[in-house]
């Protein structure tokens, strides 16, 4: 299923290839940020919210990525993915 | 093909020719207010260059610089999606749905059809995102951190929504008018994006299907080949790439509606949208007055001159603009500025000051739009949890050396 899922992502990358330019932090918890929320967009949707959200900000907004918009993210990963967030983005 | 970095680059150079790119750089800087990315200049295809605040699904605004124009060019008209995925519709496979189960009678329209059965209407409209100037906000706000380009004033060509609904019957039951785009989610399980309208406001006689702007077909970023326009009302409900209309006797549910796009019904004097409204929350719905200076930019040092010009654009939700006040010394004098064209009361007004400056230094310019309700714009923005509305007049320090 996630093989799958990274497959459809880059398919929609290719429409917008300059996305590949945007580098997240490299810390851990990166592979799982990058693998989960680029199935849907690029991640400047991260970078252009650094410094506005706080850990329960981030947290709102992992929330509401798997609630509404249906992210298939573990609960593992959902901790490894706010940690990363708030760490590294987070004010 | 032009290579894209080439063709980047190409604009990038052309943009710094006339100065362009420090004033895109600068707003762009101004927009951010919390991130730490810099302004990124891109094209996406058969668009101009343009910044980048997304790239999947796209989100890209208008260079200030280019409001100076009473209507702003296709290929540089801001971008705004919210899924990635966005097919490229051909226009002999579109067909645009009518049903909902307050229709009599379901239809499927070709473009043909719409074009040749109803009578043609041109409105010029500006297109405005609720979230425009998001990024303006202090504390800053989550979400797409937009600067003042996520809006643009075209002349929309197209036929009554009304006129189209008639032929399908509504019946008493109607309540409102939902309304779909061909785009989706990656996911299956993403909300579409689907919004819904009152019935009255989709039977207006300035709601239209358009299929063309400034005089061409839609761009595909744009909505090719057919949106909805709602003047005077934000651009959330201006649907892309339309392709169901269904005139429903419930109030739409969808998270669209329900959840995203609202805003506390005591802060805003807003268009009211019974079926949607909370005790405490409703949609947002009508734009609020407001003005935007497009010829400086704040921090921006000029050669001094005999005289200077102000320039800039104001709108509202289609009341018109009675007046716009400018001020060279941070609000203690004022003085009218000269209105220009008028292209109808849901085209953004154009407006200019002369004024002879007598020291060189620091000028505190502000501008203040007021429209024919009487309502003007506020000093600061109104707080409201996802950033809308953004209409706080805007205060601009230049230096004359």
């Amino acid at each position: 299923m996630r093989t799958l899922l990274l497959l459809l992502s880059f398919f929609a990358v290719a429409a917008t290839a300059g996305e590949n330019q945007i580098l997240l932090k490299d810390r851990p918890g990166k592979n799982q940020v990058v693998g989960q929320c680029a199935i849907c967009h690029s991640l400047d949707y991260i970078t252009m919210n650094t410094k506005i959200q706080d850990r329960a900000g981030w947290e709102k907004t992992v929330d509401k990525m798997i609630n509404v918009m249906g992210a298939p993210i573990d609960d593992a990963d959902k901790q490894i993915i706010i940690d990363y967030l708030a760490q590294n983005y987070g004010k | 093909m032009v290579d894209r970095r080439e063709f980047i680059k190409k604009a990038a150079s052309i943009l710094s020719g006339f100065g362009g790119l420090s004033l895109l750089q600068q707003s762009g800087l101004a927009a951010a207010a919390g991130a730490e990315e810099s302004t990124v200049i891109d094209a996406l295809p058969n668009k101009g260059a343009m910044i980048k605040k997304t790239y999947r699904p796209p989100n890209y605004e208008t260079p200030v610089n280019y409001f100076d124009a009473p209507f702003t060019p296709n290929n540089l008209f801001f971008v705004r999606y919210h899924n990635a995925v966005i097919p490229e519709v051909k226009t002999a496979e579109w067909r645009l749905r009518i049903g909902g189960d307050a229709i009599n009678t379901p239809l499927e329209l070709t473009l043909e059809q719409l074009r040749k059965d109803f009578k043609p209407v041109e409105i010029a409209a500006l297109c405005l995102c609720s979230g425009n100037r998001r990024g303006l906000f202090q504390p800053p706000v989550p979400g797409v951190q937009w600067g003042s380009g996520a809006m643009g004033n075209a002349r929309w060509r197209g036929v009554r929504l009304k006129d189209v609904l008639a032929g399908a019957g509504i019946e008493k039951s109607a309540l409102e008018v939902s309304l779909d785009g061909a785009d989706s989610g990656v996911l299956k399980i993403t909300p579409d994006f689907v919004k819904s309208l009152p019935l009255a406001k989709a039977l207006d006689e300035n709601t239209l299907i358009a299929f063309e702007m400034n005089g061409e077909p839609l761009p595909h970023w744009n909505g090719f080949p057919a949106r909805l326009i709602i003047p005077g009302w934000t651009a959330t409900y201006w649907m892309k790439h339309l392709t169901a209309v269904n005139v429903i006797s419930r109030p739409f549910d969808g998270y669209w509606m329900k959840t995203a796009y609202r805003i506390p019904k005591a802060s805003f004097p807003s268009g009211r949208f019974s079926s949607q409204e909370t005790g405490t929350a409703m949609p947002i719905t009508e734009m609020v007055v407001n003005s935007l200076i497009t010829n400086l930019v704040d921090g921006q040092t000029l050669p001094a001159a005999k005289s200077m010009e102000i320039k800039g654009v104001a709108w509202d939700s289609g009341n018109g603009i009675a007046q716009v006040e400018v001020s060279t010394d941070g609000g203690v004098s004022w003085y009218q500025a000269t209105l220009k064209q008028d292209y109808g009361r849901f085209s953004w007004r154009q407006w200019h000051h002369v004024f002879e400056p007598k020291h060189l230094g620091e000028y505190r310019i502000i501008a203040r739009a007021t429209s024919h309700s009487g309502a003007s714009q506020p000093l600061e923005p109104i707080p409201n949890p996802s950033g809308y509305h953004h209409n706080a007049v805007q205060k601009i320090t230049i230096q004359l050396a």
